[in-house]
């Protein structure tokens, strides 16, 4: 079984697993990181978006193994020193659930969101849940929440390193 | 749901990915993004017995323009294209297109490769693809070729690519008078109907004109009757409304589903070429 390596929540998670162990799975039974939650398993839901390398992803269409090497975020690593992060706070003020079953999705594509939309309309927040659910709540107060956060702002963190690499232009085509 | 079991390696180059891909002689499969391949997977549709992953070839994800022509990598993801500056102004076209695949999650994974290879009829970058006339680079143990768009798709789920051939990416020249409109399935996002046109326009006339149509049927095809239509006119409503009005009037056997109707799908064809035309037109 391949060795991997995934630093889940600022920790390096070191495990031997099967190639066909979803990324999911990984963070719930063997972290037991339950925040995770499988919803549909068929890509559509979004309850089980985690942060890759700071990019929302469905965990249920990812191999662990295809993760290994990268920085997972799940909802258990955004609080820091016991406050609650931004978007948190906004689903806590502003009524964002009820069965709380796509919460840590949602808040965690909100993230994805709120970082390349920072002031986001009430549209571009609606297009930034489009890949998660809510069986609940009707979205209104979702969209709020996402308000909330957006106008305290997210916490400033250390700038992660751009991935865009500066290799030979012309590797797409082999130069010709 | 849990894939049948796999073997799983990490591909370093292009060409360390075509020797893993020949060396497995036919039993590996490449996975990008993983989006149209994991889920197959897990429905054990697809059963390869060992995974090349090549979606940290950083050299394959680059977006850029090279002798006044633009070239995107294979594994640039669809957040990438959608967002990359350098297309919003020279092919804006491409661009719509990828920010409207699926949602914020399966466009942070899935690549332009993988969607090109996998080939769905309803994918969105097929329509875009044979609009901007685009070359397909491909690369095997024989070396490199090179497909144009035009007579890449040839089925369902069927293109001109060799199972030891890998996409390293797609070349094309700019085309900033260029839009894609769809009419997409509202769980998925997948399209319906979906139209890319790019338009080449001198002095108010449209010197030629390129329409990609995708979702109606098995795979992308040109509107070719349409790309007629508008060559040599003016670039105003009144020719883009003719010109649209029978789109898709030669297009046999249209797919029909849960989703649309073949009727249903016959008559969005204008609607959506139209708008796409239209969306063109507010760049020129
Ligand atoms: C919920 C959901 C919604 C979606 N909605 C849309 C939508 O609205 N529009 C749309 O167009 N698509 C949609 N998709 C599909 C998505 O765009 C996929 O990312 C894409 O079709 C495949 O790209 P990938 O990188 O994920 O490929 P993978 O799944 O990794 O691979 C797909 C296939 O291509 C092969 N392959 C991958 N890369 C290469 C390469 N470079 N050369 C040769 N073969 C290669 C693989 O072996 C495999 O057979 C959706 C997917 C999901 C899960
Ligand atoms: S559980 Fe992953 S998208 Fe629904
Ligand atoms: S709060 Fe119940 S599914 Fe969203």
């Amino acid at each position: 079984m391949p060795q991997i390596s995934i630093t889940v929540n600022g920790k390096v998670r070191k495990a031997r697993v099967e190639p066909r162990l979803l990324l999911v799975h990984f963070l719930r039974e063997q972290l037991l990181l339950t925040g995770t939650h499988v919803g549909c398993d068929t890509s559509q839901c979004g309850a089980c978006t985690v942060l890759i390398d700071g990019r929302s992803a469905k965990s249920c269409t990812i191999f662990a193994v295809q993760a290994s090497g990268s920085k997972v975020t799940t909802i258990e690593g955004l609080a820091t020193d016991g406050a609650l992060h931004p978007l948190q706070e906004g689903f806590w003020e502003e009524h964002g659930l009820q069965c709380g079953y796509c919460t840590p999705g949602m808040i965690l594509s909100a993230v994805n969101l709120l970082k390349d939309t920072p002031r986001p309309t009430e549209r571009q927040i609606r297009e930034g849940i489009a890949g998660n659910f809510c069986r609940c709540t009707g979205y209104q107060h979702i969209v709020n929440a996402i308000q909330h956060a957006a106008k305290k702002g997210l916490p400033k963190r250390a700038k992660r390193a751009r991935r865009t690499p500066k290799a030979a232009a012309s590797a797409a085509t082999g130069g010709r | 749901m849990i894939s049948s079991s796999f073997d799983y390696a990490r591909a370093t180059s292009l060409d360390d990915a075509i020797k893993r891909l020949g060396a497995a002689g036919g039993a590996a499969k490449l996975v990008a993004g993983g989006h149209s391949l994991v889920p197959l997977m897990k429905l054990r549709l697809s059963e390869p017995q060992a995974l090349i992953d090549i979606a940290r070839i950083k050299a394959l994800s680059n977006i850029s323009e090279l002798d006044g022509h633009i070239e995107i990598g294979a594994t640039a993801v669809h957040h990438a294209v959608a967002t990359s500056k350098l297309l919003r102004r020279q092919c804006p076209g491409v661009a719509d297109a990828a920010g409207e695949i699926g949602d914020p999650q399966v466009r942070n994974r899935g690549t332009l490769g993988g969607s090109l290879a996998h080939a769905d009829p309803a994918a969105d970058y097929p329509a875009v693809m044979l609009a901007v006339d685009a070359e397909i680079h491909l690369k095997g143990p024989k070396g490199w070729r090179m497909v144009r768009a035009d007579g890449f798709f040839q089925g369902l789920f069927t293109v001109d690519l060799a199972p030891d051939e890998i996409i390293a990416g797609v070349r094309f020249a700019p085309a900033p008078v260029s839009a894609y409109a769809k009419l997409r399935q509202r769980a998925s996002h997948y399209a319906i109907v979906g139209v890319a046109a790019a338009l080449q326009v001198n002095d108010g006339t449209i010197q030629s004109a390129r329409v990609g149509l995708t979702g109606a049927g098995a795979h992308a095809v040109r509107l070719s009757s349409v790309e007629r239509a508008l060559a040599g006119q003016p670039l105003t409503d009144a020719v883009i409304a003719s010109a649209a009005g029978h789109a898709g009037a030669e297009v046999t056997h249209l797919n029909a589903d849960i989703h649309a109707s073949e009727d249903y799908r016959r008559a969005m064809i204008p609607v959506f070429t139209r708008r796409a035309l239209e969306g063109a037109m507010r760049r020129a």
